[in-house]
Parts: structure tokens; C-alpha cells; sequence
């Protein structure tokens, strides 16, 4: 337990991991509604453009205090949504390709701006570069107080506009004609995810900003069918995936905060895929096995039923092969038959040929009446 | 000009040229932002081709980036496909984690690896001229030049050689798998041919700048032609411009070449946006205004004609009413009164307005074309 | 009631000189409509006929070129709490992470200021919807898990909270079951019994002499509209759909099949 006697004594440490984890929980909060809006690569592209407003804060008031340049990366991510919008709704160019054009085109001249910085003989630009790359280690006990703050207004806002942003996100036009506030909602919404990529941008850099806002709301996603919930488990998720990145990267050498950061949050993302219960894959395998074992059984049921149909008795026996022949894939009736014994459908006579008992008589009856549901549920 | 800025200039506009080649369709099948992606989650591939070959200019390099290239796609395919997230979710889940991967590799190895995340992600074209092709000696020109030669040829050739089934994949997917032509397969080969296509131009505009190559140039062409031929032709050539462009401006303010190349294919988008001779939005809007006039004047007169036979048309037919009930703004209805009364086509009776024979016919006319 | 809704003599619709164009493309022309309080009334037309875009105008949705809409004698905007809409079901995301109840309840948010959150009355209001269209036993279900009826149930449940006096339902009947068929006709008869008028987008013709009462003839103008019997004639129809429908279809329903 190195590691915790390590976060509670370093001071740096602390502070990383505190940035880290508000950071984590603000984006996955509100990571969470751009994600159920189809707006996860929007953060990507307004993380990019924010950074000629940064170069642009700085070179307009020479300053290089934090508040300063968050509202010039914040005006110009919002400036960058709003390009988005109106070009994707006034000509044919769409919404990826809008996208696309702002992230590098913003960048690219973010970058002609910070060359031209570099030159100038009254900076260095190195806190400026910070924001390209994020340096988590570089945060300030005051750094890490402005983005509690922020925070904290962001989550209350969310929460007051509660309804009208779960009702923007689910059903627009059905909001709008109740004549709730769609539009101040949206507002709301774009507003935040500004605010929170951009303080997270100092932590862990332009291009790894977009993961921190989608990818634990993608995992919380999995774990539940609740709005609250998932907003909740998002914020958690991200507030965890930020301390262990932060711890982790401490306790090696050149092992960067912000890729760490992204790892652990996309680790919980994998596994959330692939285990989340009821929605992971490996359930919906699961399921789909089973439901596929349950078509086979019920199909050498039919074949059974079939074949002592054109007997007096129902229940006149067969031998295995012959439904080993009618079953598909060939051969595979032994199995089949077995859960079908388990259930008391069919007996094995003394002759070792298999025959329906009265139940299997019934419940071949009942698959023949509905073909789909077949009632009882195993 | 000295042979070191003429040779910046030629790698700059054989490395726009290779990218909006593959880039026109990106842009056409909607799927713009795969090319973010992929330029960043290359990274790892080139980083391990590095580690194993210890060759910055190994072909080797180019077969890891077009594997982890391929990656990319079947990963945000195996999520989509699963229905658990969107497609945009899956992509803006994939290439920060893959990205993330290279660069913890890069800072592992510091020691053993002269590649630093700042070259990835912005490039610096200015040192192109110093790294020859020089087989046997013979000094060929920039390597750079030689390599995105090749892919742009390749590119070239590949769309050549498929050009039906690209475009009958991009237009029609469903049509293209049943004519047999495997959209999967197309889909698969353009996306190894971005994957090239980035990890060539990485080190000459950087893996975020590829993007505005690839899909800057094919979207200003998409606004100004509907002909998939001339919007790969304009995609090169408004991609090359802007390499020079890009250039020029550059030196002029001693900045970032790929990032003044990336501004300029963003005025370049913006020109295209705003002037495009039929779609452009001025001339959009003065198009619009123009309709209006003649789309007002029509509503007058189909108003006036399903009215005609009205009891209360005395009140309905007057041009207060007009805008009162049809909202127009006074001026508007004056406007079109006037004008309507100008061509004949309506007149007044005691304060009321009625169609003449032209107008009816005129309106009957309208009403017929719906 | 009488106070809330304006006017009590005042039709519950009145639509005038409605036109709506998407890039000066005529999508409605100049349509006029007046609906009785008390009706059921279908829309009827062919596929862009402007059916839907019709619904969206008189909701504000769609800003039209001109005209205006009068909800119980008196502007749209000012009577929006006695305006229920059941929006197409293929409009929304229904692998939205929400449960039924918690969609039923957003039909009461209209209602319900900033800060405030749906509590125990809003619950019991939206289980009572619920139960109304059969579906009270799913109230905890996640909406993904829903059949297509079910879902179209939940829509109407919804609807139904709004506890409107003017509903706007599009496409209700798009691909639902016959159990949900039979479980909207009653719910429809059951809101026109209560006094409340419901304007249906509506596509099976065969059905629209049976469940309603008056009908609207679209297809981009209003070609007619008015009580079933006299209105939905062969002839109406065929000025509606032209030579879209094949001639035997318009013919059978005309004739009350």
C-alpha cells in the first residue's frame, strides 16, 4: 500500500489526482449527454478549436493566468460549435465533414498563432504548450480550486435544467410543443461541454480531451437503463479513471498522466463491453446460445412428434440416428435429446430408442400452435 | 526561390494531392471523422515498426500503420455492430486509446526512440529537403517527395481501377452488394489506403493536419459539383493550391507551414462556402430572395383563388387581411399587390381584390403544378 | 373547463391560410381547416403530402411562410397546456436509458418550473395513464425492451398525462399490433366521449370510415374536409392521391368497406 501512503503524504501527487478526479467528473456528467445526442465527436473538434483561442487570449492581453485563457479557449470552442451548426444546416457539407474541417483547420491556424508566439522575446511559450499535450504534474493547489468551482456551478446548472436537458436529449420536438425551453436547454448544454473540455484541457491535452468526456459515459452506459444512474456512474468512472492515472503515472518514470488517464478509462470501457450485465457481449452470447440451444431442442422435438405422427401411438419410439439425420447440423440431436430428457419431454425405452411422453406431446402441440413463443420459458 | 523551397513546395502539394484522393471519398460516404481516427491511432503501429527496424524511413513502418489503420475500422465496426454504442461514440472511443498506447510507448523508450509526440501531431515539412533519396549515390531529391509520390500514385491507381465500385459503394451500398461488389472489401481498401495515405504525410503536416487535407479540399469541391469525376479533380487541385498557398503564407508570417497550410484550407472551405455559384450562400440567399417574390406572388394569387367563390371574400380578399391572416408584413403584401397588379394578373373592386383572367390562369396553373 | 379553453363556442382548431415552404418549395398551400370541439378527425393523403409538416406547423415546430393557428378561439402560443402531440414513434431513440413511467412522466413536464422534479402525484398520474392503454405492468421496463405497439402505447400514455384538450397524433397506427390497434381505437372513442378532439395522421383508408368522424382530404392544399360520409367520396379521394392509388383500393374504402 506504497501507493496510498504516497498520495496521502505527496503533496503534488494530491494535487494531480484531485485535478484529475474533478476534471473526470464534470466530463463524464456531461460527457454523458453529448454521447445520447450523437455528439461525442463534437468535444473532439471543440477541444482542437480551443486552442487559437488560447493563443489569441495570450497574445491579446499578454497574460498567461489560467482564467485568461480558458475564456479565449472557451469562446472559441463555443465559437466552433456555432461554426459547426450553421454550416452543416445552410449548405450540404454534413455533420462529420463539418467536424472534421473545424478540429484541423482551428488547429492548424492554433499553430501558426503559437509559432509566432515562440518568437516573440517576452514569452516562452511552454505554458502555452501545455494545453497541446496536457502536463497533469504541472497543476497548482489554485488550479485545482478555479476547476472545483467550475465544477460545482457546472453540476448545479445541470441539475436545474434537469428535465429540459433529459427531455432535449431524448425528444426535442416533443419538449418544444409543451413550450419548455429547448433551445435556452441546448444552449445550457453546449455551454458546459465547452466550459469542461476546456478545463481539462491543461491536464491532459487536445487530443486526449474528447476520451475523458465519451468514454465513461460509454461504459456507464452498460451498467444501467437510468439517466440519473448513468450521469452518476459516468462522473464516478471518470473522477476514478482520473486518480488512478495520476497515481499510476507516479509511480514510474516517463509514463505520462493524461495517456494514463485515457488507458484506465478506456480499460473500464472494454470491460463494460464486454461484461456489463445483460447488455455486454459476452451476455448477448450467452443468450443468443442459449436461445440457439432452445431452437435445436425444440426442433427434434417437432421431428419426434413428426415421426410418431405417422405412427397409431404418440408415443411410438425412434432411434437416435434417424433424428440425428433430420437434425441440423446433422448428428446434433444427442444434446438436444438430453436437455429434453432433463425436462420430461421424452424417455428413453428399454430398447434405447428414444419416444415423447404425454408432456412432449403436449408442448409439440403448443410449438405448432405458435411457432414463435411456445410459452414456458426455460 | 532556392531548390530547398521549390522542393517544400512539391512535397507539399504531392502530399494534398495523396490525401484528398482518398479524402473526396471520406468526405461522400459520411465518414469524415474515420480519418481523425486513423491518423491518430497509427501512432502505435509506427511506433512498434520503429522499435522492431530502428528505421524512421522502413517501408515496415508503413505496413504497422496500415495494420493498426485496419484496426481501428474493425474495432469501431466490432462496437457498432454490437449496438451497445453509436458509431460516433465507438470512433471517439478507439483511436484516443490507441493514441494513447503509441505515446506511452514513445515516453517508455525515450532513450531508444528520436520521435517525439510534438513531430506526430504537427510535422514539420521545412526538413524535407534534407532527407535525400539518393540510391547508389544519386541524388534523386527529397525521399519524402519519392514516398508520397508513391502513395499518391497509388491512391491514383486504386481509384482508377475501382472506380465503378467506389462509387457504386458510396452511393448505393445495398445496390453494390448486390451487383457482387463487395462494399465490405471497397471499404476495407480505402480505409488501408487513409491509413497509408496518413502515415506517409505524418511527417511532412502531422497526424492532426493530414485531417485538413483529406477533408478540407474534397468538401469545398462538394459544395461547388455534383460530378463524382470533376469533385476528385477539384479536391486535388484546390488541395494543391492551398499546399502553396499555405506555403507562401508561412513565410510571410514565419510560422508553422502545416498549420498555415490548414488555415488556408479553411479559407479555402470558407470561399467555397460562402461565393459557391449555385449552393454558395450569397448566392443561396440572393436566390432565395428572388423566389420569394415570385412564391409570394403566387400564394397571392392561389389565395385569391381558392377564395374566389367565398361568401365573406369581401373580407378574406381584401389586402388587410392579407396581412393579418397570411402574416405578411404590410410592406410585403403592398409589394405584391402592386406588382401582381402591374402584370394584369389581379385588380381591385371597391377595396377588394380579384383575380383577372391571366391570374386565374396563372394560379390555376400553380395550383396544377403541385 | 369552458375558462381554460377560450372561447366555449370556438372551434378546438382553426387553422387559416396555413402555408409552409422548406426552401421556398411549397409543402403546404394556404390551407384552411376548421375542427369542431369533440371530433376525431383523420388526415388523410399520400406520402408528402405535407401530413406531418401539417401537425408540426399548427405546433410551432415548423415555422410556416404564413397563416396562423387558433387553438379554442385564441393563438397557438398562449394555449399550449390544453395541446397533447403524439409524435411519430420513429422519431426518438429507444435505446434512450429510461424507463416507460419515467417517459409517461415527461408529459407532465410542461407543467412543472425549473428546479422542480416529478414527485409522488406525478407518478400516481402517469401509473394511471399507464393503465389506461394496458401497460401499467411495464412501468419499470427499459423502453428498448418494448415491442412496437408498446411502444406506441407508451407515446399515447404520455399523451394522455398532458390531460389535453386537443390532441395531435402522427402516425399512431404505423406498424403496431392488432391488440394496440384495438387498444388506440377505444382510447380515441374514450377522449371524443370525455369532449376532447383529436387530429389523426392517418394512412389505411379502409379503416377511416370506422373510426372516425371527420376527415381531412390532403395533398399539399386541403382538398376537402368535413364529415365522413359526405367528404370521404371516390371522387375526393381520387383528386387526392391522383393516380397514385390503384383504383380498386380508393374505390372500396370510398365505398365503407
Amino acid at each position: 500500500m506504497d501507493i496510498l501512503q504516497q498520495l496521502a503524504s505527496d503533496y503534488t501527487l494530491r494535487t494531480v489526482a484531485a485535478g484529475a478526479a474533478v476534471l473526470g467528473l464534470t466530463s463524464g456528467a456531461l460527457g454523458s449527454f453529448a454521447v445520447l445526442r450523437r455528439q461525442s465527436l463534437l468535444g473532439d473538434a471543440m477541444s482542437h478549436a480551443a486552442l487559437p483561442g488560447i493563443a489569441l487570449a495570450f497574445l491579446l492581453t499578454g497574460s498567461k493566468a489560467p482564467l485568461v485563457l480558458v475564456l479565449g479557449a472557451a469562446l472559441a470552442g463555443w465559437l466552433g460549435a456555432l461554426l459547426v451548426l450553421s454550416v452543416t444546416r445552410s449548405s450540404r457539407v454534413r455533420m462529420d465533414s463539418a467536424l472534421g474541417l473545424l478540429l484541423s483547420v482551428f488547429f492548424g491556424f492554433g499553430l501558426v498563432l503559437l509559432t509566432i508566439i515562440q518568437r516573440r522575446p517576452d514569452a516562452n511559450q511552454a505554458g502555452l504548450e501545455s494545453y497541446l499535450f496536457g502536463q497533469a504534474a504541472a497543476l497548482l493547489a489554485g488550479d485545482v480550486l478555479l476547476m472545483t468551482a467550475i465544477a460545482l456551478v457546472t453540476l448545479f446548472l445541470l441539475l436545474a435544467a434537469w428535465k429540459e436537458c433529459k427531455l432535449l436529449a431524448f425528444d426535442r420536438e416533443f419538449g418544444e410543443s409543451m413550450g419548455l425551453g429547448m433551445r435556452k436547454a441546448d444552449l445550457l448544454l453546449t455551454t458546459l461541454l465547452v466550459v469542461s473540455i476546456v478545463i481539462g484541457l491543461q491536464t491532459v491535452g487536445v487530443v486526449l480531451m474528447s476520451a475523458l468526456l465519451i468514454t465513461p459515459a460509454a461504459a456507464a452506459r452498460q451498467w444501467t437503463d437510468r439517466l440519473s444512474t448513468m450521469v452518476v456512474l459516468a462522473g464516478v468512472f471518470g473522477a476514478l479513471s482520473g486518480v488512478t492515472g495520476a497515481v499510476l503515472s507516479a509511480t514510474a518514470n516517463r509514463l505520462p498522466t493524461g495517456p494514463v488517464i485515457v488507458l484506465c478509462a478506456g480499460a473500464m470501457v472494454a470491460l463494460s463491453l464486454l461484461a456489463a450485465p445483460r447488455r455486454g457481449v459476452v451476455w448477448q452470447r450467452l443468450r443468443e446460445f442459449r436461445s440457439g440451444r432452445r431452437l435445436r431442442m425444440d426442433a427434434v422435438l417437432l421431428d419426434l412428434y413428426a415421426l410418431s405422427a405417422q405412427h397409431e401411438v404418440p408415443g411410438h419410439p425412434h432411434d437416435r440416428r434417424v433424428l440425428d439425420m433430420m437434425a441440423r447440423p446433422t448428428g446434433a440431436a444427442k444434446r438436444s435429446l438430453r436437455f429434453l430428457l432433463e425436462r420430461g419431454y421424452v424417455v428413453r425405452t428399454a430398447s434405447r430408442e428414444w419416444a415423447l411422453t404425454e408432456a412432449g406431446t403436449e408442448r409439440a402441440r403448443e410449438l405448432l400452435r405458435s411457432p414463435r413463443g411456445g410459452g414456458s420459458g426455460s | 526561390m532556392s531548390a530547398a523551397q521549390l522542393e517544400i513546395q512539391l512535397v507539399a502539394v504531392v502530399v494534398a494531392a495523396a490525401c484528398a484522393l482518398p479524402g473526396a471519398f471520406l468526405v461522400l460516404r459520411r465518414m469524415a471523422m474515420m480519418s481523425d481516427a486513423v491518423s491518430h491511432s497509427i501512432l502505435p503501429g509506427i511506433v512498434v515498426g520503429f522499435l522492431l527496424t530502428g528505421d524512421l524511413s522502413s517501408p515496415w513502418l508503413i505496413v504497422g500503420a496500415a495494420a493498426t489503420g485496419l484496426v481501428t475500422v474493425s474495432l469501431v465496426e466490432f462496437i457498432g455492430r454490437s449496438r451497445l454504442l453509436k458509431e460516433d461514440a465507438a470512433i471517439g472511443i478507439v483511436f484516443p486509446v490507441l493514441f494513447s498506447v503509441g505515446v506511452l510507448l514513445i515516453a517508455r523508450n525515450a532513450g531508444d526512440v528520436h520521435l517525439d509526440v510534438d513531430a506526430v501531431l504537427l510535422g514539420e515539412i521545412a526538413f524535407a529537403p534534407f532527407d535525400r533519396f539518393a540510391p547508389l549515390g544519386l541524388d534523386l531529391g527529397p525521399r519524402s517527395l519519392w514516398v508520397m509520390g508513391g502513395i499518391a500514385l497509388i491512391n491514383l491507381g486504386f481509384i482508377l481501377l475501382f472506380y465503378k465500385e467506389l462509387k457504386v459503394a458510396t452511393f448505393d451500398a445495398g445496390l453494390a452488394a448486390a451487383l457482387g461488389f463487395a462494399p465490405a472489401l471497397i471499404h476495407y481498401l480505402l480505409m488501408a489506403l487513409v491509413s497509408v495515405t496518413a502515415v506517409g504525410a505524418f511527417d511532412a503536416v502531422g497526424s492532426i493536419l493530414v485531417v485538413a487535407l483529406m477533408i478540407g479540399p474534397p468538401a469545398a469541391a462538394y459544395v461547388l459539383t455534383d460530378r463524382l469525376k470533376t469533385l476528385l479533380v477539384l479536391s486535388v487541385v484546390i488541395g494543391g493550391l492551398s499546399a502553396i498557398g499555405g506555403y507562401w503564407l508561412a513565410r510571410a508570417l514565419d510560422a508553422s507551414i502545416g498549420g498555415s497550410m490548414a488555415t488556408v484550407v479553411g479559407l479555402a472551405f470558407a470561399a467555397a462556402y460562402l461565393f459557391a455559384p449555385e449552393r454558395g450562400l450569397v448566392a443561396g440567399a440572393l436566390r432565395r430572395e428572388r423566389q420569394r417574390r415570385t412564391f409570394t406572388e403566387r400564394m397571392l394569387l392561389v389565395h385569391l383563388l381558392q377564395h374566389e367563390r367565398d361568401p365573406d371574400r369581401g373580407i378574406t380578399c381584401r389586402s388587410e387581411h392579407l396581412v393579418e391572416h397570411l402574416r405578411w408584413k404590410p410592406d410585403v403584401a403592398s409589394d405584391a399587390v402592386s406588382r401582381a397588379r402591374r402584370s394584369g394578373l389581379v385588380r381591385i373592386d371597391e377595396g377588394v381584390l380579384a383575380l383577372t383572367p391571366d391570374g386565374r390562369a396563372v394560379a390555376a396553373r400553380a395550383v396544377e403544378e403541385l | 373547463m369552458n375558462d381554460a379553453t377560450g372561447s366555449p363556442r370556438a372551434p378546438a382548431i382553426e387553422v387559416r391560410d396555413l402555408t409552409v415552404a422548406y426552401r421556398e418549395h411549397p409543402v403546404l398551400w394556404d390551407i384552411d381547416l376548421v375542427v369542431p370541439p369533440g371530433v376525431l378527425m383523420a388526415v388523410v393523403g399520400p406520402n408528402g403530402a405535407g401530413k406531418t409538416t401539417l401537425i408540426k406547423a399548427i405546433l410551432g415546430l415548423v415555422r410556416p411562410a404564413a397563416g396562423d393557428v387558433l387553438i379554442h378561439g385564441r393563438p397557438y402560443g398562449e394555449q399550449r397546456r390544453l395541446v397533447g402531440y403524439v409524435p411519430q414513434r420513429g422519431s426518438v431513440d429507444w435505446d434512450f436509458p429510461t424507463s416507460v413511467l419515467d417517459v409517461v412522466t415527461m408529459g407532465l413536464y410542461g407543467r412543472l418550473g425549473w428546479f422542480r422534479r416529478p414527485g409522488r402525484d406525478e407518478r400516481r398520474l402517469a401509473l394511471d395513464a399507464l393503465e389506461q392503454v394496458s401497460m401499467a405492468d411495464f412501468a419499470d421496463r427499459q423502453i428498448s425492451q418494448l415491442s412496437g405497439g408498446q411502444q406506441q402505447r407508451v407515446f399515447l400514455a404520455r399523451a394522455l398525462v398532458q390531460d389535453a384538450q386537443v390532441y395531435f397524433m402522427d402516425e399512431p397506427f404505423q406498424g403496431v399490433d392488432a391488440t394496440t390497434e384495438k387498444a388506440i381505437v377505444a382510447l380515441l372513442r374514450d377522449l371524443r366521449a370525455r369532449g376532447r378532439t383529436v387530429l389523426v395522421v392517418h394512412h389505411d383508408l379502409q379503416t377511416v370510415r370506422e373510426y372516425f368522424d371527420e376527415v381531412l382530404l390532403l395533398n399539399v392544399r386541403r382538398v376537402a374536409s368535413g364529415p365522413v360520409p359526405q367528404v370521404f367520396t371516390e371522387d375526393n379521394l381520387r383528386l387526392t392521391y391522383g393516380g397514385r392509388v390503384a383504383f380498386l383500393d380508393v374505390a372500396s374504402a370510398a365505398g365503407g368497406t
